[in-house]
């Protein structure tokens, strides 16, 4: 069915079932609204070919176009969520898991997987914004200290690719405390003398800007991605604004304040980091 | 005198204590029998609220305008102390306060939240809420201390990291994940207390440590049960149903394995008798630097990296 009669109906599938749709079949961009076939948007690594717009992808999209050959292991397949709280909001925590397990047909809010760029290792940790927006709580802290020590053992470099909203407030204090558990482990990587590159994707923000994600050698971010620490309501609230200015928290705006080092355009995404990955194999 | 709103009888038990302090037609021995009678009868009532207060009455007394911030616990607790100013890139934050001390003989730095004791204080010190600067300042101040070989104390009391929008073009968040992968590495002993309000990585920007402690009546978790509850529920009128379900408690936070120790506060909360609960404290930071003191420094930054890799809680997936 086309998009127009998909929308005419109101039918809304999940971008991850939208990517499965055979070739041939249109993709409106989500900014400029362009049409394109989604072969070449694919093609285009999931960004419009007319105003750049880099649609959100999850973490197996990110390993395939990513890894050579599109092969990679997946680490750290084991863990899963725990209600310890017993946190109920509008919703239990654990009915909001169950759910969202169903939903997204994915088991957590971040993967991992270990594979090769140019024949480079590369330990690769990416969220996935569609699990409770990419919040971070204890099983997101495991995966990546056990993917830290899975990267010192077998002398890879290390990536985080970040989406995220921040700490799962379903887990509280321990979902803050990831934050910690997080930095504190990649202090072992760095010490075992392995490069860290951490990509911020739209949006990065609240803990995990705040510790992992702007911890790289280097920060690299996607363009136009959110990057900040507090929410723009918060701060419209706290400092009593209508609007924030143009740009304020964007990749762009980061990397002039200095806290990137660098915009990658995802389709050159794979090229940047077997450049990068090639300075590490010339020591 | 300022009362919360859970206390209100005792502001009943105080108005009228002190009606038959300043009246004067009552005898002297009559008048002493009443006060020592309603004495008694106050702090009885007293020890009933302060027994059973719920997690939002302890954000309530952990925000109460009177208690002690941690200049005062600063000047109660060190023999000697110099503060020293500025992160010597933009400027000096009033939020973050820092200096060398001594401690029952011992140098130590001492960093700290700062709050202010009236409206003009609270401006000056943008209500303890730190902007990058601030926490730039602490790290070099740990810098130094870790160059001497001495410990850091650090004292928390934050309602958050500012989030305005220079704290955000100056990088909040990377000053505050800076803190986190230093404090990790640190080769001196680290020891981090709540004394107030620990609220998110506003708090853990200057908290994390190779000992965590609580006051009693104080809050430590990932984000206000205000803020919590106008996300989560879309109102921030469920805050008190935010403050029980984040279990941000002193007696939560030990559960949780996320502090070693709760440090116990005199009746009535540190503000009704703030020397006491200086000593209390001092008592405890001189215990555990007498623990941390024979470590290693190995010891001491391994001993800190397991500490925080032990801590979150999740299932196996079933073969």
């Amino acid at each position: 069915m086309a998009w127009y009669e998909r929308n005419k109906q109101n039918i809304t599938t999940t971008n991850n079932e939208k990517r499965e749709i055979p070739e041939g079949i249109w993709h409106q961009c989500e900014s400029c609204r362009t049409v394109t076939l989604v072969k070449d948007f694919i093609q285009d690594k999931y960004t419009c070919h007319s105003c750049g717009h880099h649609e959100r992808i999850g973490s197996k999209e990110y390993f395939e176009l990513l890894f050579d050959n599109k092969e990679y292991t997946p680490l750290i397949t084991n863990l899963k969520s725990r209600d310890f709280l017993n946190f109920v909001d509008t919703k239990p925590y654990i009915e909001r898991l169950e759910n969202t397990r169903k939903k997204t047909g994915l088991d957590e809010a971040t993967a991992v997987a270990h594979g090769k760029i140019e024949g480079m290792d590369l330990v690769i940790s990416a969220m996935d914004f569609d699990f409770i927006g990419g919040s971070m709580g204890s099983v997101m802290g495991e995966k990546m200290a056990k993917a830290i020590d899975y990267a010192i053992q077998h002398r890879c470099a290390f990536m985080i690719i970040s989406q995220s909203g921040g700490a799962r407030m379903m887990e509280s204090s321990l979902s803050l405390m990831q934050m910690a558990k997080v930095s504190a482990k990649l202090t072992q990587l760095a010490a075992a003398k392995l490069p860290y590159f951490s990509l911020l994707t739209n949006p990065t923000t609240g803990g995990v800007s705040a510790s992992f994600a702007m911890l790289g050698d280097i920060n690299m971010a996607e363009p136009k991605a959110l990057v900040g620490f507090a929410g723009a309501r918060v701060i419209k609230e706290t400092i009593r604004v209508k609007e924030l200015p143009e740009n304020f928290q964007s990749a762009e705006s980061n990397l002039e304040n200095g806290f990137v080092d660098m915009i990658v355009d995802r389709k050159k995404l794979r090229c940047q980091l077997a450049e990068l990955l090639r300075y590490w194999q010339h020591l | 005198m300022h009362f919360l709103d859970f206390e209100q009888p005792l502001e009943e038990l105080q108005k009228l204590i002190s009606d038959i302090q300043k009246n004067e037609s009552i005898d002297d021995i009559s008048k002493a029998e009443s006060l020592q009678l309603l004495g008694q009868q106050y702090k009885t009532k007293q020890e009933k609220i302060y027994q059973n207060l719920s997690p939002w009455q302890k954000v309530q007394v952990a925000r109460h305008p009177e208690r002690p911030y941690s200049l005062y616990y600063i000047s109660q607790i060190c023999e000697q102390f110099t503060e020293l100013h500025g992160d010597r890139n933009f400027r000096d934050d009033k939020a973050i306060i820092g200096g060398l001390g001594i401690i029952d003989g011992q140098t130590v730095m001492v960093i700290g939240h700062q709050k202010g004791e009236n409206i003009k204080a609270r401006q000056f010190r943008n209500f303890g809420m730190p902007n990058p600067e601030g926490y730039r300042k602490a790290l070099r101040l740990m810098k130094m201390a870790e160059r001497f070989n001495m410990p850091i104390v650090c004292l928390i009391d934050t309602p958050g990291a500012y989030p305005g929008i220079e704290a955000e073009e100056r990088g909040q968040s990377q000053a505050i994940a800076q803190n986190l992968f230093e404090m990790a590495k640190l080769q001196v002993p680290i020891i981090s207390v709540i004394i107030g309000e620990g609220a998110s990585g506003g708090a853990l920007g200057i908290g994390v440590g190779n000992r965590v402690l609580m006051l009693e009546n104080t809050w430590y978790t990932v984000i206000s049960p205000e803020a919590c509850a106008a996300i989560l529920w879309r109102s921030s009128e469920h805050k008190v149903k935010a403050a029980e379900a984040l279990k941000l408690t002193a007696n939560d936070a030990l559960n949780l394995g996320i502090i070693d120790k709760i440090i116990p506060e005199p009746l009535g909360g540190a503000h009704s008798d703030p020397s006491t609960a200086a000593t209390l404290l001092k008592t405890e930071i001189l215990a555990q630097l007498a623990q941390l003191k024979p470590l290693s420094t190995t010891e001491l930054v391994s001993q800190r990296i397991a500490k925080y890799e032990a801590m979150g809680q999740f299932d196996y997936k079933e073969a």
